[in-house]
């Protein structure tokens, strides 16, 4: 037996022959539309929408100072938006049109040609399939944000996400999940997103917030978070959202999807919990911040390993990437010096990173995994690193040319009087809060 | 009349104002502030930030009362607003040129 692929397998295999071992689908039958997974999809679907705003934008905005609270909130959204439009326009073809390469599809769907009400994905409407994956593009753009908050000017957020997503994300999409794609082809295993979202959107954080510079008195001033219970209320609805992102990718009200959902709850619990205790053990005190962020890591961890573990799997994920995420965040990040203002890369890129390896061993049935028995462990693990290492060279190279090209066009950074007066006025306008 | 300016801990406000009512004081003023003394302040560490915050939140009452009372008044919050370890506070005691009740005009004594 193949290694249980994600939704994108099966998503392609509409009008192909049917891949792996769904019994539901016969070798030779039409695809049908059902309509209990219909329903499942359009849920998931709105579920992953709740994660980018209110979700991730009060998440993000309640870490930042209270000056520049309304700018990450107007960031989030409009980029969110800037990328639902692409995606119909033509991103949804580059990486999951007919035909294409190992990098790219074709533009054969672009304008959404050829799709009606009537066309199926797998047993979904087309369109169905079409919107989940919208969502995803817009919340890895959306999440990448988290590095270069309070300073990049809103100009250069908005040509940086244009950018990016036709260099980086549609062809990061379509190498890992999309038949014919490189990654896809290697028999690399990535439910719901790990490199595609996660990994992705940490290390074009980092390659924004090196290229953009430190905040002015980083390290120096004071910087908390000027509200963790809006942070707090943006984990818990990334949370909700997230049996929408990792229990939707099953791409149907299945088996599968509720392996993915039960480990969306207990990677994220262990997670939560050996944060707070790193913490303890390194001379801090539990914090709230450590606990929301432990969440992040648990929750990105167990997102390419969603449907491709056993619940015990998916609590040894969260426990190494509460851990590790902790220990990179709390004491290798201050030495490195980079102002990668909300952890972007230190929670999304390491925790992807920790799964998208670990997804290897987590598929082990010793584990409790799905891994059938022609499941090779070694010959996996191989691939999984390697996957992880073309996606972090194809996101570094691509986004600093996004990145670069924004600067160019719009000089990239306010200047030194909006930094210090907050990015709310001196970009927008306008204030988050009037007391 | 004496102007008694008191910094405490925002946690001793009600021991404070019921020992006050106790010896007849009518009223006062309280207003959130922030300073450091010898406290000098505490850490916060976010994500392995640390931050040393210097200013540390108080309250800051304000009493005018007549002059006999207002050692009584100093006596009072003293004792009231004392925990014994660093940061308690400190009062302060400032003559006063007048006083006008705004609703019936009175003036003075009478006013407070």
């Amino acid at each position: 037996m193949k290694p249980t692929l994600g939704w994108a397998g099966r998503a392609l295999a509409f009008g192909a022959p049917l891949l792996f071992s769904l019994p539901a689908f016969a070798q030779d039958a039409e695809p049908v539309l059902d309509t209990g997974d219909t329903a499942w999809m359009i849920v998931a679907t709105v579920l992953v929408m709740a994660m980018i705003v209110p979700g991730l934008a009060l998440f993000y905005g309640g870490l930042v100072r209270t000056k520049n609270m309304l700018s990450v909130l107007t960031q989030v959204t409009a980029v969110a938006s800037l990328a639902m439009l692409m995606w119909v326009i033509f991103g949804y073809s580059m990486a999951f049109g007919d035909g294409g390469g190992a990098f790219m599809a074709s533009f054969n769907k672009a304008f959404m040609a050829g799709i009606t009400s009537d066309s199926l994905s797998g047993t979904i409407p087309e369109f169905v399939f079409v919107a989940f994956q919208m969502t995803f593009s817009a919340i890895t753009a959306a999440l990448v944000i988290g590095g270069i908050v309070e300073r990049a000017k809103f100009s250069a957020v908005l040509i940086f996400v244009a950018l990016w997503l036709p260099l980086v994300y549609y062809p990061l999409a379509h190498m890992v999940w999309a038949e014919g794609g490189l990654i896809f082809e290697w028999g690399a295993l990535d439910f719901a997103g790990g490199t595609v979202v996660h990994i992705n959107a940490g290390v074009s954080a980092l390659v924004g917030a090196i290229i953009l510079g430190k905040r002015i008195g980083y390290q120096k001033e004071i910087m908390a978070p000027h509200s963790l219970t809006m942070t707090l209320i943006g984990t818990g609805l990334l949370w909700v959202g997230w049996f929408g992102f990792n229990a939707g990718s099953a791409l149907g009200a299945s088996g599968g999807a509720g392996l993915a959902l039960i480990n969306t709850f207990v990677a994220t619990a262990a997670a939560i919990l050996f944060w707070m205790l790193t913490e303890k053990v390194l001379g801090h005190k539990p914090s709230l911040l450590g606990a929301c962020s432990g969440a992040i890591a648990g929750l990105v961890a167990i997102t390419p390993a969603a449907g491709n573990s056993g619940p015990m799997g998916a609590i040894l994920l969260g426990v190494v990437a509460g851990v590790l995420c902790c220990i990179f965040v709390m004491t290798i990040k201050p030495k490195l010096g980079i102002d990668e203002s909300l952890d972007a890369f230190g929670i999304h890129a390491v925790g992807g990173i920790i799964g998208s390896i670990l997804t290897a061993v987590t598929m082990l049935p010793a584990l409790g995994g799905p891994g059938g028995d022609d499941y090779v462990f070694g010959a996996q693990l191989i691939i999984q690193v390697q996957a992880v290492v073309v996606a972090i060279i194809w996101v570094t190279v691509g986004s600093a040319i996004a990145f670069t090209v924004a600067k160019l066009v719009t000089g990239l950074r306010v200047s030194e009087e909006v930094e210090r007066e907050g990015l709310d006025l001196g970009e927008h306008g306008e204030r988050a809060y009037n007391y | 009349m004496k102007l008694i300016i008191a910094i405490i801990k925002p946690f001793k406000l009600d021991p404070v104002r019921e020992a006050l009512s106790d010896i007849g004081v009518q009223g006062l003023t309280v207003t959130e502030v922030k300073g450091y003394g010898r406290q000098k302040g505490h850490t916060e560490v976010y994500r392995g930030a640390e931050y040393s915050v210097n200013m540390v939140p108080k309250l800051k009452l304000e009493i005018v009362v007549a002059d006999d009372l207002a050692p009584r008044v100093v006596e009072t919050i003293s004792a009231a607003a004392a925990t014994g370890s660093i940061g308690d506070g400190k009062i302060f005691t400032l003559d006063v040129g007048g006083a006008v009740r705004i609703r019936t005009g009175e003036t003075n004594r009478t006013a407070l």
